[in-house]
């Protein structure tokens, strides 16, 4: 499926690099605020040409230190406009900046410095230089360790280290005898030279560099800047890492190709305060933020005076009803219409106003599935949230939802110059000049990663729907097939159920079977207050989660799902049938979920074969004896006789409301 | 920074890389009564420019009411306090913050209904010199008097990393960043001479280490003249250049930590036998 969209050609003549962007960009809007940072209790503006000046004298000064064209220069810090003039600097001088997590232990960061090779690094303060030292020992080829605040560093004499303030003072010493230095250099650099290396996260194995060129990074950011009609007017608050391809396309590669203004939070505690302060046009964040916001409005909320609540729960009400189709520019009755503007006034606009989005025309989130009450929440009070697919490999996205066109379980469509196609086992394929050159020194891996017709395979199963929308169902190993040939994708059940708030946990299995199973365990927390409002008594997580009216909640939500499924020709076969739910949480300790709590399915269905094999035998009680291990390593055995419930399936085809 | 972070730094700093200056506090045979009861008994030490100083001992050592002489609340009834080289005479408090000494509290004293920000602002108050008319106005020199005090308190509290609280009434902020927040206030008064009053009492052990690492800081980036009293030995033997034990209002040691960690009389004032 080739994607048509893309109208213009994908670079421009004569703006191929990100430092002809820069150039340019000064040239034609030197006086236009490029970056902001908050120092001081004041916002201190950089304007275009002050950062240009800014960049060709760090460039300067790391050329005097003796960089050369592809070499390789390590970033550590947080989000700051100088560290982003040093991405800019080293890309002028055909060097390769690698974006380093400022959060890492000194150990994790030795394997990157090692496979990268690096001899400089450019890092924010006394903490990542101290950790530059930790590791020195192995990384002997490091040379120069530039640092950008100067607190606490005055007692530091290694030879290795230098002030960024010092290294511009030598870059601005050479521009005096050499002024178009910078610019000779930029003059030799081509589209298809490496701009960056993004290490992806290595839940796999070792971190990968993954090396994207110039032209791979200015298309996507003109496929984005196209696609949302950006302008140089956007504000942006860049507050997530550096290194992750996120923030580099949304923060540094838009805002260089656009020229917008990249605002630089104070410090991560602030970021709140400084989100109403700057109130973006443009805003990223991964779900999770998304959903600490909401919480914290409702915990205020539950605060308010009568009269406030019973207003914020009205026109949520009323928001709710008919909020997104206002959004979406679908038509809406002339008395709800009303209604709204009356709730924009008392309850949306101060609401957004202090969330800070009142100025949002774009909002994205991805990384992670969102909860469609939390999506709708934030499209109903009339902010443009939408959700996109990608990974790093793909400059960030693949898909973006359109406006106008949301859907709640689909990423959108391709972007501009994005071509992606369905393998014949599902796996989404991708292709286009935003695809990675390569994984740094790892031809393996990158050959592992495109096939022979130059796509990008990206590991997880999606089709498109009948208009043109990709669905992404789960990490394509994962997929299978129950015994009537229906899709059987356990993340994309599990993200479903685990929507609910009173389950925490599932695990579901059906692969060649007739049907689909599943584990539950409840959320302690949410099940618990349930509980308490009807007064139910109960000790604790085991005698809980045995409860019988606690199974009518638990089927109640898995009903649902399955009136879900039954609407999805795709996967209507794959409906939990059978259910229980566990009487322990599911553990790291226990070896049953990662350390970053994703749960590890064949471990489980070894632990607990007896129980799977009694689900699909239909029996109505199961009983089952496990090893636990207790917090000081001690094990035990707990032993339950489980209660196995069924829920409702419902015929192929069967919309919601029919169910 | 973790604790022996912090020891190793200051045993560099113990090394010579830091140049303590002339005597700038000496304090001569001090002695001082309430009524019957003898607070302190005949006590001589000094504090050198630049250096960390420390006070400790057991409860009811004396400790605040050296500290409050060193501030001129108290006035002892013997002995001479030579500050700078000049014989200081009765005095009020505030005559001391004049000369350059700022303190903090053990028991906070900061106004709680008020912002971070104003708290640490009222710190300037002695360096303001437009009258209390033209401020109320915000007319004039009143406005441009403060644009720069501002400035200087914006320094301070990125400084000391409490920019999320800035607007945050004081009352509403747990208590180790209230601390901070005192110690903000008094280094808003550009002190030569700082006074910490137990800056550690009643903190976690992670606010005990931001705030020595603060103490350091403060020492290292402005110089300042540091006198702290202190109960935890841990934290006084890691940070200071030299140390006053006093026990029941006489000094039993004096030195640098680690002569004073070994000195027989202070390991039996602190636990009560001798070994």
């Amino acid at each position: 499926m080739v994607d048509s969209q893309a109208a213009a050609p994908a670079l421009e003549p004569g703006l191929d690099t990100f430092p002809r962007y820069l150039m340019h960009h000064a040239k034609l809007r030197p006086q236009h605020p490029a970056m902001r940072e908050k120092e001081y209790g004041i916002w201190q503006s950089y304007s275009w040409a002050e950062v240009a000046e800014n960049v060709c004298a760090i460039a300067a000064g790391l050329a005097e230190l003796g960089f050369r064209r592809g070499d390789r220069l390590a970033i550590v810090g947080d989000n700051r406009p100088r560290l982003y003039w040093s991405i800019m600097a080293c890309q002028c001088l055909g060097g390769i900046p690698v974006m380093m997590y400022q959060d890492a232990v000194a150990q994790e960061m030795t394997y990157v410095l090692q496979d990268a090779e690096v001899r400089f690094a450019v890092v924010e303060d006394q903490e990542q230089v101290d950790k530059m030292l930790e590791i020195a020992g192995e990384t002997p080829l490091m040379e120069r360790i530039i640092y950008e605040d100067q607190r606490g560093m005055r007692h530091y004499n290694d030879a290795q280290l230098l002030s960024l303030e010092s290294l511009q003072t030598k870059g601005r010493l050479r521009l005096q005898s050499q002024p178009d230095f910078v610019d000779g250099e930029i003059a030799k650099g081509a589209f298809d030279d490496i701009s960056v290396m993004l290490y992806t996260s290595g839940t796999t194995g070792k971190p990968k560099g993954v090396c994207q060129t110039h032209e791979a990074f200015i298309t996507s950011a003109r496929g984005a800047i196209q696609f949302d009609r950006l302008s140089e007017r956007e504000d942006i608050l860049s507050y997530l890492p550096m290194a992750w391809v996120g923030d580099h396309l949304f923060s540094f590669a838009q805002a260089t190709v656009a020229g917008f203004t990249i605002n630089c939070p104070e410090s991560g505690e602030t970021v709140m305060n400084d989100l109403r302060e700057i109130g973006p046009t443009y805003y990223f964040a991964p779900p999770r933020v998304f959903e600490n916001l909401l919480t914290q409005v409702m915990i205020r909320m539950e605060d308010a005076g009568a009269l406030k609540r019973r207003l914020f729960s009205h026109f949520l009400e009323v928001a709710k009803g008919c909020g997104a189709d206002i959004l979406e520019g679908r038509p809406v009755p002339a008395m709800q219409r009303l209604q709204y503007w009356l709730g924009s006034l008392l309850i949306y606009g101060p609401l957004k106003n202090v969330l800070g989005m009142n100025r949002i025309r774009v909002a994205y989130t991805a990384g992670a599935a969102i909860g469609p009450e939390l999506f709708l929440f934030y499209r109903s009070i009339g902010i443009n949230l939408k959700q996109l697919y990608g990974q790093t490999e793909t400059c960030a996205y693949v898909c973006l939802q359109p406006d106008g066109q949301i859907k709640l379980d689909s990423v959108g469509k391709p972007g501009p110059y994005v071509e992606v196609k369905i393998a014949d086992n599902g796996e989404v394929l991708v292709k286009g000049p935003m695809l990675l050159k390569s994984y740094y020194k790892r031809p393996d891996a990158t050959a592992e990663a495109l096939n022979a017709d130059g796509y990008f395979m990206t590991g997880d199963a999606g089709y498109f729907d009948e208009d043109g929308h990709l669905k992404i169902i789960d990490r394509a190993k994962d997929v299978g097939k129950t015994a009537d040939g229906s899709m059987f994708a356990p993340n994309f059940l599990e993200n479903k159920l685990k929507f609910f708030q009173h389950i925490k946990e599932a695990v579901t299995f059906g692969n060649g079977r007739e049907f689909a199973t599943a584990f539950i365990n409840i959320d302690l927390e949410a099940v618990g207050n349930w509980a308490e409002k009807k007064g139910i008594p109960y000790s604790g997580y085991t005698d809980l989660a045995s409860r019988d009216e606690v199974y009518g909640l638990i089927r109640e939500c898995v009903e649902e799902v399955n009136a879900d499924l039954a609407a999805d020709p795709k996967m209507s076969g794959a409906q939990i049938r059978h259910f229980l739910i566990l009487h322990k949480e599911l553990d790291a300790d226990d070896g049953e979920l990662t350390r970053t709590r994703k749960v590890r399915r064949n471990f489980i269905a070894d632990k607990y074969a007896v129980l799977i094999d009694a689900m699909f035998a239909g029996k109505a009680r199961q009983f089952i004896e496990t090893q636990v291990a207790y917090e000081d390593g001690r094990v035990g055995k707990v032993s339950a006789d489980l209660r196995i419930d069924e829920a409702r399936t419902f015929p192929a085809g069967a919309s919601r409301q029919a169910a | 920074m973790d604790m022996t972070d912090s020891s190793q730094l200051a045993a560099a700093e113990n090394s010579g890389r830091r140049r303590f200056g002339d005597i700038i506090l000496d304090l001569q045979n001090i002695s001082l009564s309430f009524g019957g009861v003898k607070a302190l008994t005949d006590i001589s030490f000094n504090v050198r420019e630049h250096e960390i100083r420390s006070i400790i001992g057991p409860n009811g050592a004396g400790k605040s009411s050296m500290l409050n002489v060193i501030n001129g609340v108290y006035y002892p009834q013997e002995g001479k306090v030579f500050y700078r080289g000049a014989e200081r005479a009765r005095m009020e408090p505030y005559m001391a913050a004049r000369q350059g000494i700022a303190r903090t509290f053990q028991n906070l004293a900061l106004f709680k209904g008020m912002s971070v920000l104003d708290n640490i602002m009222t710190g300037r108050n002695l360096q303001m010199r437009s009258n209390i008319f033209l401020q109320a106005l915000r007319i004039g020199p009143a406005q441009r008097e403060e644009l720069a005090h501002r400035e200087q308190v914006e320094r301070i509290i990125d400084f000391l990393e409490i920019q999320a609280y800035r607007k945050t009434p004081v009352g509403q902020l747990p208590y180790g960043l209230q601390k901070r927040v005192d110690l903000g206030r008094a280094l808003a008064l550009e002190p030569q001479m700082l006074l910490l009053d137990e800056p550690m009492a009643g903190m976690n052990v992670e606010e005990k280490q931001d705030m020595c690492r603060f103490i350091l800081d403060v020492n290292d980036e402005f110089g300042t003249t540091i006198v702290l009293i202190e109960h935890d030995m841990g934290v006084v033997m890691d940070i200071s250049d030299r140390v006053v034990v006093l026990d029941y209002g006489k000094k039993i040691g004096d030195g640098a930590p680690e002569e004073v960690r070994n000195n027989e009389d202070v390991i039996s004032a602190y636990l009560g036998t001798k070994h």
